[in-house]
């Protein structure tokens, strides 16, 4: 053997026990992270999964046993659980598309800020930091119709009960939502706003197109990704809602989500059976909306690509 | 010209409503905590008559009878361990996943994104059941451990996007002009990593310190309940008196530290929460 292959082969022989201890450093730095997510996700969910086929209520625990999919029976014919999916829903189209629209002024107004771009960013990211709970303190007090503010104002009525009717209170919630949470959806589409090269706009200019022809054959197609991404964090989000309905009417008049039904079934009524079974068809709900948007943004890179 | 004034006053015009409504809620709810409890619901925006009297009555009875110091500790306390925890762990991945290479790096990132969009509620009954019989119901572990969950994917997302930016090598560089591999570590590397850890500690101490269905459904007492938690479980003084200004008056001491963060951090808050998230 020659002196020069034997010290190729030394070399390799190097590289590859340092790839191997490499390997062996990333495992190690990663595990303490990988074991503390799983340990309150993966762990939990195969625990819930086995609750949710018992009859497990802590009120009577000499009853039970392994009941097979009678929860799951019992919540899904319940019309409770649909009224309460529905609700869910309901505030998640409304509340994601008010954001969508209302974060992407935002996200233009501070792309073009004139004066105090300081000023707007750390108001904007007021809402994102403050407490969910207190914010719908503040929107709850704000609408009362014995001390808030919002029935002094003119063209609504002083003793305009808020919470008192289904779709008034969603309003609020909605609203509550919205201010806490269009902050972060400003912030995702304003750093995809500033990925796109200003030289187009100029282009466009030149050859006559207006600011509305602008935005609609330029920045909305260069940005969809940032705007799915976006979409899906927040509604995904949106789908936990769970904070504001418990403060502001904790489910009266029909306005209970799917996460409070579960505490409720839970925490409230001690019925780990009922329970977990609402939380797996909550987490099912979760992989089925992911698994849409997922395959949505994957078509739409993939037109992207050939477009 | 003409033209251009139009548009500059509409863009200032758009600035200003969005401060406004950024800020309504905010002093709102600091006007409630400093009106007198006789003029709490007179519905005007702005106190006509101001007292401390609502931020005396949460202080008083001391640490024993005092429904918000308790809770304050434990909000405090949680938010910091957890902080601190997560960040070292996090830390410890990030750095894995942005400068070494080894097989299942895409794995973690992916598992990271999906705990990130977990539904929190489906771990409440088995948290319940088993924090129970391993005794920590109703305990400190037994908020952190949740928080450390679900703060991880945040926090690692952070810290990779801010680790695969340092110039790593700067530390060889500095070991041959004569310090310590000790010595560069610490007045090489740290200094530039600082920032992006701050920026994730800050983020994560936001979303331990906010955290509301965890705090109620794994506590029982100001033993462990933090203050989102001990708010929803205000009462008045009586029966007959509404704890309005109470809560408002403790919801404005713990939004205080939050907006002095905010102010002081805004450009890293930002750069961190959208780092994270695009990149993902």
């Amino acid at each position: 053997m020659s002196d020069a292959t034997a010290a190729a082969g030394r070399r390799v022989g190097r590289a590859s026990s340092r790839t191997r201890s490499e390997r062996r450093l990333g495992w190690m730095l990663c595990a303490p992270a990988v074991i503390a997510m799983l340990l309150v996700t993966a762990y939990p969910i195969g625990y819930a999964i086995a609750l949710s086929v018992q009859d497990l209520d802590l009120r009577f625990p000499e009853e039970g046993g392994f009941v097979g999919l009678d929860n799951y029976g019992t919540v899904l014919t319940s019309s409770l659980w649909w009224t309460d999916l529905f609700n869910t829903l309901f505030i998640t189209v409304i509340a994601v598309s008010i954001e969508l629209v209302l974060g992407m002024a935002i996200a233009l107004v501070m792309y073009r800020a004139i004066f105090g771009r300081g000023a707007i960013r750390a108001s904007v990211l007021i809402p994102y930091g403050i407490v969910t709970v207190v914010a719908a303190f503040s929107w709850q007090f704000a609408f009362d119709p014995a001390t808030g503010f919002v029935n002094n104002l003119p063209l609504i009525a002083d003793d305009k009960a808020w919470f008192g009717d289904r779709f008034s209170a969603f309003a609020v919630i909605i609203l509550a939502e919205v201010w806490k949470t269009v902050p972060f959806m400003a912030l995702l589409l304003l750093a995809g706003l500033t990925t796109i090269d200003d030289g187009l706009y100029e282009a466009a200019k030149v050859d006559g197109a207006n600011a509305v022809q602008r935005f609609v054959r330029i920045t909305l197609p260069l940005m969809k990704p940032a705007i799915l991404v976006a979409l899906l964090f927040r509604t995904l989000d949106s789908f936990r809602v769970f904070d504001t309905i418990f403060i502001m009417t904790r489910g009266a008049q029909d306005t209970e989500s799917v996460s409070i039904l579960g505490y409720n079934q839970l925490i409230s009524r001690l019925n780990l059976g009922l329970g977990s079974a609402v939380s797996v068809l909550i987490f099912l709900s979760v992989l089925i909306i992911a698994f849409l948007f997922i395959r949505g943004l994957g078509a739409r890179t993939r037109e992207g690509r050939v477009g | 010209m003409k033209r251009g004034s139009r548009e500059y006053a509409l863009w200032a015009i758009g600035e200003l409503l969005i401060i406004a409504f950024a800020l309504i809620p905010v002093l709102w709810i600091l006007s409630l905590s400093l009106k007198t409890p006789e003029t709490v619901a007179d519905q005007s925006f702005i106190p006509q008559d101001w007292s401390l009297d609502s931020y005396e009555t949460l202080f008083e009875g001391g640490i024993d009878d005092s429904p918000f110091i308790k809770p304050l500790i434990n909000s405090l306390g949680i938010a910091l361990i957890t902080t601190v925890i997560s960040i070292t762990l996090a830390a410890f991945a990030a750095y894995a996943i942005a400068r070494l290479d080894f097989p299942g790096k895409s794995l973690i990132l992916a598992g990271a994104l999906a705990i990130a969009i977990f539904p929190q509620i489906s771990t409440v009954g088995p948290l319940f059941d088993m924090w129970r019989a391993l005794g920590l119901y109703d305990t400190w572990p037994g908020l952190i451990i949740p928080y450390l969950t679900f703060s991880l994917p945040l926090a690692i997302y952070v810290l990779v996007a801010f680790f695969r930016e340092i110039p790593w090598d700067l530390d060889q560089a500095a070991q041959v002009d004569g310090a310590t591999p000790f010595q560069a570590f610490r007045k090489v590397i740290v200094p530039l990593a600082a920032p992006g850890v701050f920026t994730a500690a800050i983020l994560v101490f936001i979303f331990a310190w906010n955290d509301f269905l965890f705090a109620i459904s794994l506590t029982s007492s100001d033993a462990s309940r933090t203050v989102p938690a001990a708010l929803a479980f205000f009462t008045g003084e009586s029966q007959f008196t509404e704890p309005t200004g109470n809560i408002a008056a403790a919801a404005v001491i713990v939004t205080v530290p939050i907006i002095v963060f905010v102010l002081l951090f805004q450009r890293r808050i930002v750069s961190g929460l959208t780092s994270g998230a695009v990149k993902g």
